[in-house]
């Protein structure tokens, strides 16, 4: 067990864990956050997909003891529903999820895609998006949301 | 406290899916001859309606709704559907068979048509009007000046009046009302496409999934399955998991499990624990040679679901034979997520949390597994992680039930990524024969189509008898299985035509099998009607007519003629060049055609289905919005089963384990545009739409490679390799 300190969604935590326990633990079992989802536990479909210093990182892979010192964001603190992130708001005007067990992947994957190249083609999303899963096959509505964001962002 | 605000103060939490009702002094029984367990209306006028099926995400929910909001005269708005709450709710059979709303609301439909006759008459006594006089708007009955409200005459109240149920439970589940519900025309609500309730917190990450239910004091379980198919436990070295915090191993005859405080430990505990397992080899056939096991397979059960005319006679004086064979292979749910549950089993009492469909069965199955009586097991549905079928969900809620019972405390099980993959019930892998008899002309005098495969119901499709869940198996209850397959759904007029279906035995009789079938979306649609469909397209070639044009000819029912016309036209389908095809069929009533176009890359062997046009007629269209989202599901999620989707396996276990070994459709591979036509009937009943679509794409797709490269391939999927050998 060893001690370490990070930020996540803007407030200082202290967690003591097993090194090699992954983030996502810590962020649901620890700190009591249920947003980040347990999805393959393998880096495979990014149900827990959270930002580390704003990169998107899948949680159920990454050793806790490597987020220390660094800030964490997850989809709660991205944006809520009275201050939105223009991509979630635009999954809200296109009613994306069905199951919505796979958001966190698609919306912090995307956010950091639009952060990067406000103007990605739709080539260049479905690039950026590779590797995400979504059981329920929403992929149509998860472009016509990225596209009205980035149509919001513009 | 709300739910959320009680969790960040202690820690846990411990409340129903659903808040009190607030009136439960004086309620009758939960049984379907109570209007009080269809309808409330709260002291504000708000009404809640309680629903004996499921929404998955597809706005089942909002549907309702809208039913309940213009059979009462109340507003969208101050209409909630309550659903999946055992205390709540009457068993209409969870989500099943796209029968949400030709099953589920209609019910809710009768009993707000009750609600509201019950309620003017109770207005008329009130004001002194007669009936026929009155008025409703928004829950205030009203003539002239003289009003009153829902509320007023109820609100808070019980009915206590009775409707007539047919003593059914799930799907068959209907109540009879001397209440008549109200003529399309006057509809209001229904036809508008008004907007899903579950969207927001999912966006947001504001509410709780089951994988998020936290009791105090629960522990965290990972279950051991088998390393192979069948095989027994010889024994569990304790010692190989000594040192990890809490950590217990839990043991009956072949189920294995391991418990620990926090979930980190239970699953490194998983990881580490030494199971010697007795060696069973050989449970399965060699996987290239499924299909032949399947060919030459007893027979288990044989039914001929369609017979018409002399079928021997017509082959006798064909001019012309058509035969083809087509190959479906076993298929796993791999929902987003593994399942999850968490269960409270005291010695006279359970709590269940649980993502299944079905939560009224999953009842049913605890209260069975730990011999306690049905009203004493409490399952309350909270969202999963996707559910389209009998998928490891319901073997989760029973494994925690176990557990729970054996630990003393409450259990949260999750699976790994595995038990989601490996072990679900597995669609049934099959083999489909079309063979045609045509006549000088091309005209097809006979017509034979026949399904053999696993039957679709060796896992019952809900979980309400251990023997149909993977605990039960591995101690020791006997298996149960339901003989069943089936046959194409359409209205071909051919003269002489035979449908048949055969089943075949289980590859394992009895303990745990990760090839054991059971019901995935659409049971057996896409797999029939990947063959069927491309037959019909073999045979139009073969009688030298346009695959469209050949539909029509033969479709007797003009509701299926005209769904193949409404999808060619919108897709252009006369003017479109190479890589189109067509397929169609009939589910409950609902009628589909998919226009699929393709694009074929002869190097890497990628089929695109760029643009994908759907015609679509369930009748009465209640929601537009949520009808089209849920076809565009359906879609993508036919594309990702025909062209990656195939369980994999060796002699003794299933190794497709995760995401690289069971690849599905990705965003790269999604349509550039999905095209819905929605024929509206508002005459016709409406009937599902959860699943009617699946079951054409596969078809759509074999036959639009067929158009793009005449090649025809008559084994699913059509995955980079096997185009590629095809095309070599």
């Amino acid at each position: 067990m060893a001690r370490y300190r990070l930020t996540v969604d803007g407030k200082p935590v202290t967690l003591n864990a097993d090194p090699e326990m992954p983030l996502l633990y810590a962020l649901r079992e620890d700190l009591g956050m249920n947003n980040p989802h347990f999805g393959c536990g393998l880096a495979q479909c990014g149900a827990c997909t959270v930002h580390l210093d704003g990169e998107p990182v899948r949680a159920c892979v990454m050793p806790v003891s490597v987020a220390a010192g660094k800030t964490v964001t997850t989809i709660k603190g991205l944006g809520t529903p009275a201050k939105p992130h223009p991509l979630q708001a635009a999954y809200v005007e296109e009613a994306v999820p069905q199951c919505g067990y796979c958001v966190n992947g698609w919306i912090m994957t995307a956010a950091s895609i639009l952060k990067k190249n406000p103007k990605a083609s739709d080539a260049e999303l479905r690039e950026g998006l590779a590797g995400l899963k979504c059981r329920c096959g929403t992929h149509v509505s998860i472009l016509r949301a990225i596209k009205r964001a980035q149509g919001a962002m513009s | 406290m709300n739910r959320r605000e009680f969790l960040q103060t202690s820690g846990a939490l411990i409340v129903s899916a659903f808040p009190e009702i607030g009136f439960t002094q004086g309620k009758p029984g939960l049984v379907p001859g109570e209007l009080d367990s269809w309808i409330a209306v709260m002291p504000d006028g708000g009404v809640k309606a309680f629903f004996g099926k499921m929404d998955m995400g597809q706005g089942l929910d909002v549907a309702v709704a809208q039913i309940v909001a213009d059979e009462l005269d109340v507003g969208f708005d101050r209409v909630e559907v309550l659903m999946g709450d055992t205390a709540t709710s009457c068993n209409q059979g969870g989500a099943s068979g796209s029968t949400g709303v030709s099953n589920g609301a209609r019910l809710l439909r009768r009993a707000a048509a009750e609600a509201r006759r019950v309620l003017v008459e109770g207005a008329s006594n009130k004001l002194g009007v007669p009936a026929f006089d009155l008025k409703v708007e928004d829950g205030t009955v009203f003539s002239g000046d003289k009003k009153t409200t829902f509320a007023e005459l109820v609100g808070g109240k019980h009915f206590n009046h009775k409707v007539q149920w047919n003593g059914q439970t799930g799907n068959p589940m209907d109540i009879q009302v001397p209440a008549k519900p109200k003529p399309p025309a006057e509809y209001k609500v229904v036809g508008k496409p008004l907007p899903r309730r579950d969207v927001a917190w999912k966006v947001f990450g504001t509410g709780d999934f089951v994988t998020d239910v936290r009791v105090l004091g629960m522990l965290h379980a990972r279950v051991i399955r088998p390393p192979r198919a069948a095989c027994k436990v010889r024994g569990v070295d304790a010692g190989s998991i000594k040192g990890i915090p809490g950590a217990q191993i839990v043991r009956e005859k072949d189920f294995v499990a391991v418990v620990a405080p926090k979930e980190w430990d239970a699953v490194r505990a998983a990881q580490r624990l030494k199971v010697d397992w007795h060696t069973l080899d050989g449970a399965f056939p060699e996987m290239a040679k499924l299909y032949d096991h399947v060919r030459a397979a007893k027979v288990t059960k044989r039914a001929e679901e369609v017979k018409r005319g002399d079928v021997a006679a017509a082959f006798a004086k064909a001019s012309k034979i058509v035969e083809a064979e087509y190959e479906w292979p076993f298929q796993s749910h791999a929902s987003m997520g593994p399942a999850c549950a968490v269960v409270d089993a005291k010695a006279d009492s359970c709590t269940v949390w649980t993502g299944s469909q079905k939560p009224h069965f999953v009842r049913d199955g605890v209260a069975k597994l730990l011999g306690l009586p049905q009203d004493k097991v409490h399952a309350i549905w909270v969202s999963g992680p996707g559910s389209y079928g009998r998928n490891d969900a319901g073997d989760a809620a029973m494994d925690a039930a176990f557990l729970s019972r054996k630990v003393g405390k409450p259990v949260r099980v999750q699976g790994m990524r595995m038990d989601g993959t490996a072990w679900d019930p597995k669609a049934p892998a099959c083999v489909l024969r079309g063979r045609a008899a045509l006549d000088a002309s091309g005209t097809v005098i006979g017509y034979e189509f026949l399904s053999k495969g696993f039957s679709r119901q060796h896992i019952a499709t809900n979980e309400s008898d251990p023997a149909d869940s993977l605990v039960g198996l591995a101690t020791g209850v006997a298996p149960k299985g339901t003989l069943i397959f089936g046959v194409p759904a359409e209205s071909y007029g051919f003269e002489n035509k035979l449908l048949a279906w055969e089943t075949i035995p289980p590859l394992v009789a009895e303990g745990c099998s990760p090839l054991r079938t059971s019901h995935l979306r659409d049971p057996v649609g896409p797999e029939i009607h990947f063959g069927s469909e491309q037959f019909i397209d073999e045979l139009a070639l073969a009688a030298g007519e346009d695959p469209v044009a050949f539909r029509i000819r033969y479709l007797t029912n003009p509701r299926h003629a005209a769904v193949v016309k409404a999808a060619a036209d919108k897709a252009g389908w006369a003017s479109l060049g190479k890589g189109k095809g067509i397929a169609f069929a009939e589910r409950g009533g609902t009628a589909v055609a998919v226009v699929a176009q393709v694009e074929v890359d002869r190097k890497t062997g990628r089929v695109w289905a760029r643009r994908v046009t759907v015609a679509h007629d369930c009748g009465l269209v209640i929601n537009p919005l949520v009808l089209r989202q849920t076809i565009e599901g359906n879609v993508v999620h036919g594309l990702s089963r025909a062209l990656f989707e195939e369980v994999r396996f060796n002699r003794d276990a299933v190794t497709s384990i995760d995401w690289a070994s069971y690849p599905i459709l990705e965003i790269q591979d999604a349509p550039e545009a999905i095209e819905v036509v929605l024929i509206d009937r508002p005459e016709v009943a409406p009937t599902g739409a959860g699943e009617p679509t699946i079951r054409v794409i596969p078809a759509a797709l074999a036959n639009a490679f067929f158009d793009a490269t005449g090649r025809r391939i008559r084994r699913a999927p059509l995955d980079p390799e096997r185009v590629k050998a095809a095309l070599a």
